[in-house]
C-alpha cells in the first residue's frame, strides 16, 4: 500500500496504525506561528470500532490500509461463518462473528450487504438500511388500542426482537430500519 | 466545484467594516500606511515556514510570508511608524484555522518597547470588539514560563529534552522521539497549554530563546535567556505576534545562517540569505517594536465563528 503524508490526510482516508486499519474521522492542523506544525487526528479503529486521538508531526507519513467496501449477497451461515457472494464474479467470502457483529441479527438470505474488506478478507459487515423480516413470535393482536400508539415485542425470523404496533400479527412480514432497530411498516 | 463564496455576505461586509476601523485607528495615531511587494527575491528563513515560489524568465521570486523584511527596510530609511494591511502566503495545510493565503496587519513603532506596543494591540482589538458588540476587556499578560509551570508543571527554560519527552509521551498519543527541545515545547504548548488559556484572551510573553525568530533575546529576572516576543491569544487562537525587534545586524546575519544550515541538515527547501535586510540593519536600524496580527482570525473572534472559511470570500481550495 502507498504511504500517505499528513498533507494528504482527509476524512475517510484508511491508514494502518499500530497494526490495525483505521479511518480518519477528524484532522486538525495545529501550527504555532513560529514553530513545528502538528496534525491532531481522530481515527476510528475499523477492527474494534473504537475512536482514538493521535498527533503526527506535519510531514510524517503513515502506511495506507488496503480497505475496500463491496456489495455482496448474503448466502448462509454454517454455524461459524457467514458466507457472502459477489453477484458479478460469484466469488465467495466468509466472515466470522467479529466481522459480522451486530449485523448478524438482520441478515436474511439473498439480501445484499456492504462488506468491508481488509487485505481482501471481510473486516466488517453492514446490513442493508432496511430489511423485511417475518415475525415468528408475538402476542396475539389486541384490537382497537392503536390510538395510544401501544407496542409489543416481536421476535423476527433472524432472532432479532423489535417493538411493533399492537395490530401487527405473527406470520406477517415487516420492514425494519437496521440503523435504529425500529419498526417502519408492514412490508 | 461550487462557485459561491464561502463566507456569508454579512461577513464580507463585516470585513470591510473592520478594515475601515483599522485604517481609522492608525490615522488617528499618525501611523503611516505603506505598501510593500508581495513578490520578493528573498523570503523568511524560519525552518517552519514554507514559502510559495514563483519562477519566471529564469528568476525565482517568493510570495511573502509576512511583509516584515520590506517594512524593516523602510524603517531603516527613517520612515517613522508604519502599518500595512495586506495579504501574506504560507505553504501549509489548510484547516479550520489556516488558509495558505491570509490577511495580515503588520505595524512597527520606532523607539517603542514591546510593552507599549502590546497596549496598542490591546487598544485596537478592544476598539474593534466594541464596534462589533463583543465583550472583551484588557488582556492579562503571562510569561511563557508561568503558563508552562501552571499547565505542564515544569520550567520550560530549564527542563531537559528528556523531561519534556517523558511528559509528551505520558499525555499525548504519538511518536515524538525525533523532536528536538524546541519542537517538544511547541507540542506541549499547542496541545496542553493553549487549550487552557483564558478564552477571553491573554498575552504570552518571554518565549524560549530557540523560538526568537527576529526578536531580541534578553535575560529574564530568573536569569533565563528569553525571546522578547509577545503573542495575543483569544479563544484558543493565536491572533497577534509581536517582537522587540532584533536590531543587531551581525546577530541577525548569524541567525539567518543558522536557519539555512538547519534547513540543509533537515533536507528542507533551501532559501537565499536575505541580504537586503542585513544591509538595512547595518545602516543603523532604530530600536523598535513590531507586531503582525491575523486579520482573518480577529474577524473570526469578532463574529464568533470557529472556521476561517466562514470569513473568507474564497478559501484557497475554492479559489
Amino acid at each position: 500500500m502507498a504511504n500517505y503524508s499528513t498533507n494528504e490526510f482527509r476524512l475517510g482516508l484508511k491508514v494502518m496504525l499500530d497494526g490495525d486499519p483505521c479511518s480518519i474521522v477528524e484532522n486538525e492542523v495545529v501550527k504555532p506561528g513560529k514553530g513545528q506544525a502538528f496534525n491532531r487526528v481522530k481515527l476510528r479503529n475499523l477492527k474494534t470500532g473504537k475512536t482514538w486521538e493521535r498527533t503526527f508531526k506535519s510531514g510524517d507519513s503513515v502506511e495506507g490500509a488496503d480497505i475496500m467496501d463491496v456489495e455482496l449477497q448474503y448466502l448462509y451461515n454454517d454455524g461459524e461463518f457467514w458466507h457472502f457472494m459477489d453477484q458479478q464474479t460469484f466469488e465467495q467470502q466468509a466472515a466470522d462473528a467479529t466481522a459480522v457483529g451486530e449485523a448478524a441479527k438482520w441478515l436474511k438470505e439473498e439480501d445484499v450487504c456492504t462488506v468491508t474488506l481488509w487485505n481482501g478478507t471481510p473486516l466488517a459487515v453492514t446490513a442493508p438500511n432496511f430489511v423485511e423480516l417475518e415475525i415468528i413470535e408475538t402476542d396475539p393482536g389486541l384490537k382497537g388500542d392503536t390510538a395510544n400508539g401501544g407496542s409489543k415485542p416481536a421476535t423476527l425470523s433472524t432472532g432479532a426482537v423489535v417493538r411493533v404496533p399492537l395490530f401487527v400479527n405473527q406470520g406477517e412480514v415487516i420492514k425494519v430500519d437496521t440503523r435504529t432497530g425500529d419498526y417502519v411498516s408492514r412490508a | 466545484m461550487t462557485w459561491q463564496p464561502s463566507a456569508p455576505l454579512s461577513h464580507i461586509t463585516a470585513r470591510a467594516r473592520l478594515n475601515r476601523l483599522i485604517r481609522d485607528f492608525f490615522a488617528r495615531r499618525d501611523v503611516l500606511e505603506v505598501e510593500t511587494p508581495l513578490l520578493c527575491a528573498t523570503t523568511a528563513t524560519d525552518p517552519h515556514l514554507q514559502s510559495w515560489q514563483c519562477d519566471a524568465d529564469g528568476r525565482r521570486y517568493y510570495l511573502q510570508t509576512s511583509p516584515e523584511f520590506c517594512m524593516k527596510r523602510l524603517l531603516a530609511a527613517g520612515c517613522g511608524p508604519i502599518y500595512q494591511l495586506g495579504k501574506a502566503f504560507r505553504r501549509e495545510a489548510a484547516g479550520r484555522h489556516h488558509n495558505p493565503e491570509f490577511t495580515v496587519l503588520e505595524w512597527y513603532r520606532p523607539d517603542w518597547t514591546l510593552d507599549q506596543l502590546m497596549t496598542e494591540v490591546e487598544a485596537l482589538v478592544l476598539d474593534a470588539a466594541a464596534a462589533f458588540g463583543r465583550e472583551l476587556s484588557a488582556f492579562p499578560r503571562f510569561r511563557y514560563g508561568e503558563v508552562c509551570r501552571e499547565f505542564l508543571g515544569l520550567d520550560p527554560h530549564r527542563s531537559s529534552r528528556d523531561t519534556l519527552l517523558r511528559l509528551a509521551n505520558a499525555r499525548i498519543n504519538g511518536d515524538f522521539s525525533d523532536l528536538d527541545r524546541d519542537g517538544l515545547l511547541d507540542l506541549l504548548m499547542s496541545h496542553l497549554v493553549e487549550p487552557n488559556l483564558p478564552p477571553a484572551g491573554c498575552f504570552i510573553t518571554d518565549f524560549p530563546a530557540g523560538r526568537a525568530s527576529l526578536a531580541c533575546i534578553e535575560q529574564d529576572r530568573d536569569g533565563n535567556p528569553v525571546a522578547r516576543r509577545a503573542e495575543l491569544y483569544i479563544a484558543g487562537l493565536e491572533i497577534a505576534n509581536g517582537y522587540q525587534e532584533l536590531v543587531d545586524a551581525a546577530e541577525q546575519a548569524a541567525r539567518f545562517s543558522a536557519d539555512l544550515d538547519y534547513r540543509q541538515r533537515q533536507g528542507l527547501e533551501p532559501v537565499p540569505l536575505p541580504r537586503s535586510l542585513v544591509g538595512a540593519l547595518q545602516n543603523g536600524f532604530p530600536e523598535a517594536a513590531g507586531v503582525a496580527l491575523g486579520v482573518d482570525r480577529l474577524l473570526m473572534v469578532l463574529l464568533g465563528v470557529d472556521r476561517i472559511q466562514d470569513v473568507l470570500s474564497f478559501p484557497t481550495a475554492q479559489a
